[in-house]
């Protein structure tokens, strides 16, 4: 310690930084967290993007994309999937670890506190989700995508009310669950939505009785606004709806369940 | 001072599931001094600080801190108060001086984290992560990141544990000059030596509630011994029998063997009582290496208190 910096009471009075620091030091550091974690990128982004060249690539699956081109077609899901993996499982897993180390605690002890955790977790979110949309984005294309303005409010509209959505439940099972518990639920849950949960398939086309349950649920919901988007540069009501409503809903149990310790 | 004492306890009361782990605690800690909460596991330290800390909300009593609610006034409270947790609270997978750096932004007048780093002797291992950290060196990266705000009150849970005695020694030293500097420092502990050596005042704790206070020299002038008397502690370099020295000694002294090459001898201890004592194991050709009279160890005053039974 220099002579003119000493611990104790004589240097300035201790005063926080303002919340927009506080908040965006939180949220650099959440996305720095996730994408210098290999097993966070690979399901992030290396997953996505192989979904995406496999689908659109891989012609011995017939799919009947309603006369668009493969690639306008599966894109939606993948970004859907994307924002479930960012929102949801890395986030999940991520928090129910800190939430174990003690993290979550010694944050909320300095000026941070518990809001600006939480504002920092979902900012950080979506940095992580901006840096899987362009390159995404970016592998479609190179595969042919023929993008179309219209769509993109609607289509970022739809990520925002995804990650809300996605980002309660990973706060409801990181806040409530022990963390290897969280782990394995965390990737179990995101397969089971990519593969029956109306994500990459859209819900209307999943067999009997999923094909009624999928469009409520966040996956088919988000699924199927992210389509809407990109496939008719409109924003569909009904899953912006539903989506807004298990953002209320997780949200709430969230904010009663979650324990800190 | 702003606020004396810095923090204030008055009855409180924290139930688990039901349970009392804390039960009419109350504890006061001064600005400028080091207190140390100091009881056996499960004894209630942890979440009476944690209570400090606003981490958990009191089922009953008051806690101020610099006159403030930790729950309700946090935000206000928070940029003055420095946490050092039990379990250290640092995400694994961040390098030890960027978690030093992250929390410093949180603050608008930080320390000087190059000067605190090298302080606390950081630098071989700033760019390490904190899963490959040892447990002195998660324990240093954590006191650093307390006091990185210049706190006027500072909880340390269990600072000295894992800990190798060089860094232990860092550790305290940084405490001591806080303390000088004027903050209020809590720290709980269940080793004696920390207590002794660091505190101005203990507070021992057992069972969720006070069970002495008072300055270290208080405590341990503390007179648990009915009739008043001394005792001599001879540690020797061989372990020697000592029933006949109760017989050259007589009835007016109590002899024990106590743990180790040593014994001790209570009773109405005098001059003549040490030369005997010396005289009878220089004829047995036994070296005595320390000779302790009269001053019990805080260690002894602890297990007077809380018991020697193990639990």
């Amino acid at each position: 310690m220099t002579a003119t910096d000493p611990v104790g009471t004589d240097g300035p009075t201790p005063a926080a930084a303002p919340t927009s620091r506080r908040v965006l030091a939180q949220a650099a550091f959440e996305a720095r967290m996730i994408l210098r974690n290999g097993e966070q990128v690979l399901v992030a982004v290396v997953i996505p993007v192989l979904a995406l060249v496999g689908l659109v690539q891989g012609t011995f699956i017939e799919i009947d994309t309603d006369g668009r081109s493969r690639v306008d077609y599966m894109l939606p899901g993948v970004l859907a999937l994307a924002v479930m993996t960012a929102s949801f499982t890395s986030q999940a897993i991520a928090t129910a670890f800190d939430r174990r180390n003690g993290v979550l605690r010694l944050m909320a002890t300095t000026p941070l506190g518990r809001g600006g955790l939480l504002a920092g977790k979902v900012l950080g979110v979506l940095a992580v989700e901006a840096v899987q949309v362009v390159l995404i984005c970016a592998a479609a294309l190179a595969l042919g995508w023929e993008p179309s303005l219209s769509g993109v409010v609607p289509a970022l509209v739809g990520v925002v009310l995804g990650t809300a959505a996605f980002t309660a439940l990973a706060l409801l099972v990181a806040g409530t669950l022990r963390a290897e518990a969280v782990l394995a639920l965390a990737n179990l849950l995101l397969l089971v939505l990519a593969l029956g949960g109306g994500v990459i398939v859209p819900a209307g086309r999943l067999p009997g009785p999923l094909a009624a349950v999928a469009s409520w649920l966040p996956s088919g919901a988000l699924g199927d606004l992210l389509r809407g988007a990109l496939l008719d540069g409109t924003l569909p009501l009904l899953p912006a709806l539903v989506l807004a409503v298990w953002t209320v809903v997780l949200g709430g149990l969230a904010a009663r369940l979650f324990r800190w310790h | 001072m702003p606020h004396s004492p810095a923090v204030e306890v008055h009855g409180l009361v924290k139930k688990y599931a039901g349970r009392a782990v804390v039960d009419g605690l109350d504890l006061s800690a001064a600005a400028g001094c080091v207190t140390a909460v100091l009881g056996p596991n499960g004894a209630g330290k942890t979440t009476t600080v944690e209570c400090c800390e606003g981490l958990r909300v009191p089922d009953g009593g008051t806690v101020r801190v610099l006159g403030l609610d930790p729950v309700a006034d946090g935000p206000a409270l928070r940029p003055a108060v420095g946490v050092m947790l039990q379990d250290g609270g640092l995400p694994t997978g961040v390098r030890a001086r960027e978690m030093l750096d992250h929390v410093a932004r949180m603050y608008a007048h930080p320390l000087d984290t190059d000067a605190l780093a090298e302080r606390l002797g950081l630098g071989t291992f700033a760019r390490t992560t904190v899963r490959r950290l040892s447990g002195g060196q998660r324990q240093r990266l954590a006191l650093a990141v307390a006091v990185v705000g210049r706190p006027r009150v500072v909880f340390l849970d269990e600072p000295s544990a894992g800990m190798d005695p060089q860094s232990r020694l860092a550790v305290w030293e940084l405490v001591r000059e806080l303390r000088d500097g004027g903050a209020a420092v809590i720290l709980t502990t269940h080793l004696m030596e920390e207590a002794e050596d660091l505190a101005d005042q203990v507070v021992v704790v057992d069972h969720g509630a006070v069970i002495a206070h008072g300055t270290v020299p208080e405590l341990l002038a503390t007179d648990v011994d009915p009739r008043g008397s001394a005792t001599l502690v001879v540690h020797t370099a061989t372990d020697v029998d000592p029933t006949s020295l109760r017989d050259r000694l007589g009835t007016g002294f109590a002899v024990d063997r106590r743990s180790g090459a040593s014994l001790s001898v209570t009773g109405a201890v005098g001059s003549s009582t040490i030369a005997a004592v010396t005289g009878w194991l220089a004829e047995r050709d036994v070296l005595v290496t320390r000779l302790d009279l009269g001053r019990r160890t805080l260690e002894d005053v602890f297990l007077d208190l809380t018991g020697r039974s193990l639990r």
